[in-house]
């Protein structure tokens, strides 16, 4: 079997599984339609329930 | 988003990474009428090609892991609300962008139309989602994003009119109800109970009207400024084309199916899935659900450990010890969160005033890609060798500046970290002057001791590739069984004589054809034919020693000690459900716990049979003065009891007493099916819980009801359970061998509550299961994945750079007193013939915590902390004592 692992999606999801992936020796294709990673969570100011910024 | 004017060439937004311009394909005139063209022209690194071209390349993967997430719901459809008609009608999410720095008005509350500041803002929820209609399911994270950004329209401006129309507060996760108390009190955000039916405005005002219904009385209108729609999470576009060409199943509403208890598991070999794309989630949910479906990956391919870094991985290490210092300063603004406070162009000139320092700037993130990139060039430029940046927590941050700082050739040591965001302007809001002084302040102190900083050599240490389980309920047997699949030794010590916990108990699920119990049954066989896992049952932690990739722990086990070596621990020590100390509990026995009734139905009791009416009443010790936490899975729970009762005994009355229905997710759909089904739905809140009387034989149920103005009605049930809050057990001692914190609840604190939910802040340490919070089954199996998933990415290495920050003994000064081998609580020093019949105190590095306890006790100066020496803590405070100009 190939030892390697195609994430769709490089939103914090995708992102978090790839890292997850990587971290333990297994190389990862990230795929992403848009021009950068980050998703919906870059886009946001602040979230709950500690007012942390998004990144 | 149609919020701002932009060029055909730009950066989608300043968080994204990589963080560079893109075209706009659509209006970008070259490329559409092939005009214009300056852009190639002018661009100096000829990063320009208008000739790219879309290509097709083939991979071979042994797995795929789905993450295409969510679509926003833009509530066009919703023509009553005004959304597309008034410009003043906006998105949470446009919303967002208005409220941040980053957005196209830098973070100012305005309103759209005229660009007049907002006085008055509603939000509504759930537009697009309980929808019966049409989407019928709850998107989960509106009621807390929707208080989270009154909060924040609060914080720019306290004049800010905040009002929230809601119909339940989902306010079901770790710490949430706590949240919205702090938006009430604190704040003073307004909430109304109610359903909105219209957003209009008159030809007289330029303000819009919000009409709305609450349970009371009769519609009201109220103006408002600016109206933000908490609209939900839905379908991704394109699901169903990549639903059909990788061959998994949608649901009705879209989203990805999932096979009973696994909310990884597409159903199709080799395939999982993660995020928003399974149901509607928050991101702690996401991430976590994402570090599962990795462990799910890493069980199928199962790689070998890693070797340790390659040389080449880091530039070699500049020898600084004979450089005098010179000082780089970053101030950082983080968005509104500093730059709204604190003047940060004043901080960043003082710090320029400071001896040392070299060079000072600003960012608005200082934590973005390309703040970092930004960093190594300037300490290459500058020929910095010490950083200090000025922004949050060291907690959250420090480990990536570091990461900068050894990039750019500088050891990880050389670098210092001001909170002007925790410790500054979050405390001081309301007195930017005096924030800007103690920003200034805490910059002066920064610089002092960055100047005596030492570079530290981290000695690797081998990683025992073993995990040890503590718990062995439903969370901790199923993160056993994953560390096994992956390959590593898991130790699982469980207190009972049973693996199973609290999931013993659980006789039926939703849907109810799913069996619990059979699910147990499966995973249990699993555990006890996997070699790799090896099982103490009635056993307990006594003592945990070492750090990080070596742990030696001492497990009592049916009265004789063991000792156990480890890389990594996992804590799942479950949670209990409350024996509540009201509503007649325990003074007569037709009141059960909702746990205990489970049994009783289980069996058929014939109690059950024999009754006519049964009142289950939710939030008994949950979301109150005492606990403040909502216990997230009473309200299924209550569900799939009354759905269940109604199907074995159809002539029975059902009513269900409740404060909110909290059914997140696609389990609304429950909800809709037990009104169907003819459960009774009863409301009450806070200042009038129902009242539970004996009147001779029978139990007087009084409920008030507010729909009909207060009035009060009266049940005589057979039998009342009592949804009771799901309590933590006694933790406190647990966490005291581990060192790490739990919440004022009584749980266990992960290390970041949004990107790190399975790890605490203690190296090595993870979590799972209900002693982190209460969760259904379904999200501890996930969360059990996902610790596992995270003690893997450290088990799969063979070594770890051990901690540098720990405490010296200079042998010479050394009385051996013994009072360091006393006071260490992880008996790290010894004492040690050093020649010449002379005794001195030896520190273990491998057990030495960095705490400080016995450089501060020893009475002759001898011990030093590394990294937190004397002289540095010194410089620190003298700088605090002289007064910035």
């Amino acid at each position: 079997m190939k030892n390697r692992v195609l994430v769709i999606g490089g939103g914090i999801g995708g992102i978090q599984a790839s890292l997850d992936l990587a971290e333990k020796g297994i190389p990862v294709c990230l795929l992403e339609r848009s021009p950068s990673i980050g998703g919906r969570m870059a886009q946001l100011d602040k979230t709950f329930p500690t007012n942390d910024c998004s990144i | 988003m149609g919020m701002g004017i932009r060029k055909a060439i730009y950066i989608p937004f300043s968080q994204g990474t990589p963080n560079i311009y893109t075209i706009d394909k659509e209006h970008c005139p070259k490329l559409i009428k092939d005009k214009c063209g300056l852009c190639e022209k002018i661009c100096p690194t000829g990063a320009i090609n208008y000739q790219q071209k879309e290509q097709e390349v083939q991979l071979e993967v042994g797995a795929i892991v789905v993450a295409v997430g969510f679509d926003s719901f833009l509530p066009r459809s919703l023509t009553n609300l005004g959304f597309g008609r008034y410009k003043d009608v906006v998105t949470s999410l446009q919303y967002e962008r208005l409220s941040s720095a980053s957005g196209p008005t830098g973070g100012h509350l305005v309103r759209p139309s005229n660009g007049e500041e907002a006085k008055r803002i509603a939000f509504i929820h759930c537009v697009g989602s309980r929808d019966v209609k049409n989407r019928e399911f709850c998107s989960s994270v509106c009621c807390m994003y929707a208080t989270k950004e009154a909060v924040i329209a609060k914080s720019h401006n306290k004049e800010i009119d905040t009002t929230v129309f809601f119909m339940d507060m989902r306010s079901f996760g770790k710490e949430f109800d706590q949240y919205i108390l702090r938006a009430k009190k604190d704040y003073g955000v307004r909430y109304i109970r109610s359903k909105v039916s219209s957003v209009s405005q008159s030809n007289t005002s330029d303000r819009l009207t919000l009409r709305y219904s609450t349970e009371e009385g009769p519609p009201e209108e109220e103006e408002f400024d600016l109206v933000v729609l908490a609209g939900g999470l839905h379908r991704q576009t394109g699901s169903s084309e990549i639903a059909e060409l990788l061959g998994i199943e949608l649901n009705r509403y879209g989203f990805c199916s999932t096979i009973p208890f696994d909310s990884v598991e597409t159903g199709k070999a080799g395939i999982f899935v993660c995020g928003a794309f399974q149901e509607p989630k928050d991101i702690p949910e996401t991430v976590t659900q994402s570090s599962a479906a990795a462990a799910r990956v890493s069980a199928l391919l199962r790689p070998p450990r890693c070797k340790p870094a390659e040389e080449g991985a880091y530039p070699p290490e500049i020898d600084i010890t004979k450089q005098p210092p010179r000082i780089g300063v970053f101030v950082c603004r983080c968005g509104t969160n500093i730059g709204d406070f604190v003047n940060v162009p004043e901080v960043v000139e003082y710090a320029r005033s400071l001896p040392y320092v070299v060079y000072a700037e600003e960012n608005l993130y200082s934590c973005s890609q390309d703040a970092q990139e930004r960093i190594k060039d300037k300490i290459q430029e500058n020929k910095l060798n010490r950083v200090v940046v000025a922004s949050c927590t060291p907690r959250t941050h420090q480990p990536l500046f570091q990461e900068t700082l050894r990039q750019a050739g500088l050891n990880k040591y050389l670098f210092e970290m001001a909170n002007i965001r925790e410790q500054c302007s979050w405390v001081h809001m309301s007195q930017p002057e005096e924030a800007t002084q103690k920003a200034k302040d805490l910059t002066r102190m920064a610089v002092a001791r960055a100047q005596i900083l030492q570079p530290l050599v981290e000695v690797p240490a081998e990683i025992i590739p073993k995990g040890l389980v503590i718990g062995g309920g439903l969370a901790g047997t199923t993160a056993a069984l994953s560390l096994a699949e992956q390959g590593y030794k898991a130790y699982l010590v469980e207190k009972e004589a049973e693996l199973g916990g609290n999931f013993r108990r659980l006789k039926f699920s939703l849907p109810l054809d799913d069996d619990p119990q059979k699910y147990l049954q499966s995973l249990i066989e699993k555990v006890e034919s996997n070699d790799l896992v090896e099982v103490y049952t009635e056993a307990e932690i006594k003592e945990v020693a070492g750090f990080i990739g070596n742990f030696q722990t001492t497990v009592l086990h049916k009265g004789k000690e063991v000792k156990l070596d480890h890389g990594a621990i996992i804590v799942a020590t479950g949670g209990v459900e409350l024996k509540p100390p009201e509503y007649l509990y325990g003074k007569d026995e037709r009141v059960v716990t909702g746990q205990e009734f489970e049994e009783l139905l289980a069996r058929d009791d014939g109690r059950i049979g024999e009754s006519r009416a049964i009142a289950i009443i939710l939030c008994v010790g949950s979301r109150e003065k005492e606990r403040p936490y909502c216990s997230r899975i009473c309200c299924l729970h209550a569900l799939k009891t009354a759905l269940k009762l109604r199907r074995g005994y159809p002539d029975l009355q059902v009513f269900i007493i409740y404060k909110d229905i909290i059914t997140y997710g696609f389990k609304e759909e429950y909800y809709r099916r037990a009104r169907e089904e003819g459960v009774i739905f009863l409301r009450y809140d806070d200042d009038h819980k129902p009242s539970l009387l004996k009147e001779g034989d029978r139990l007087k149920l009084t409920h008030r009801v507010q729909a009909l103005g207060g009035e009060e009605i009266v049940l005589y049930p057979d039998m009342i359970i009592l949804n009771a809050a799901i309590i933590p057990r006694d933790n406190s001692s647990l966490a005291k061998m581990l060192k790490v914190p739990l919440t004022g609840d009584g749980f266990f604190l992960e290390a970041h509550m949004k990107l790190r939910p399975v790890e605490f802040a203690t190296d090595g340490v993870f979590l799972c299961g209900l002693a982190h919070s209460p969760k259904s089954a379904e999200e501890s199996i996930t969360q059990a994945h996902a610790a596992a998933s995270r003690a893997v990415s450290l088990l799969s290495q063979t070594t770890i750079e051990a901690p540098a920050v720990i405490a010296e003994v200079d042998e010479e000064r050394c009385r051996a007193c013994g009072k360091c081998v006393e006071v260490c609580e992880y008996s790290a020093p010894e004492l040690v013939d050093v020649g010449e019949g002379r005794k001195a105190a030896r520190i273990n590095p491998l057990l030495c915590k960095g705490c400080g306890a016995c450089p501060v006790l020893c009475p002759s100066s001898a011990i030093t902390l590394r990294h937190f020496t004397s002289g540095q803590i010194i410089s620190m405070i003298d700088a605090a004592l002289k007064v910035a100009t």
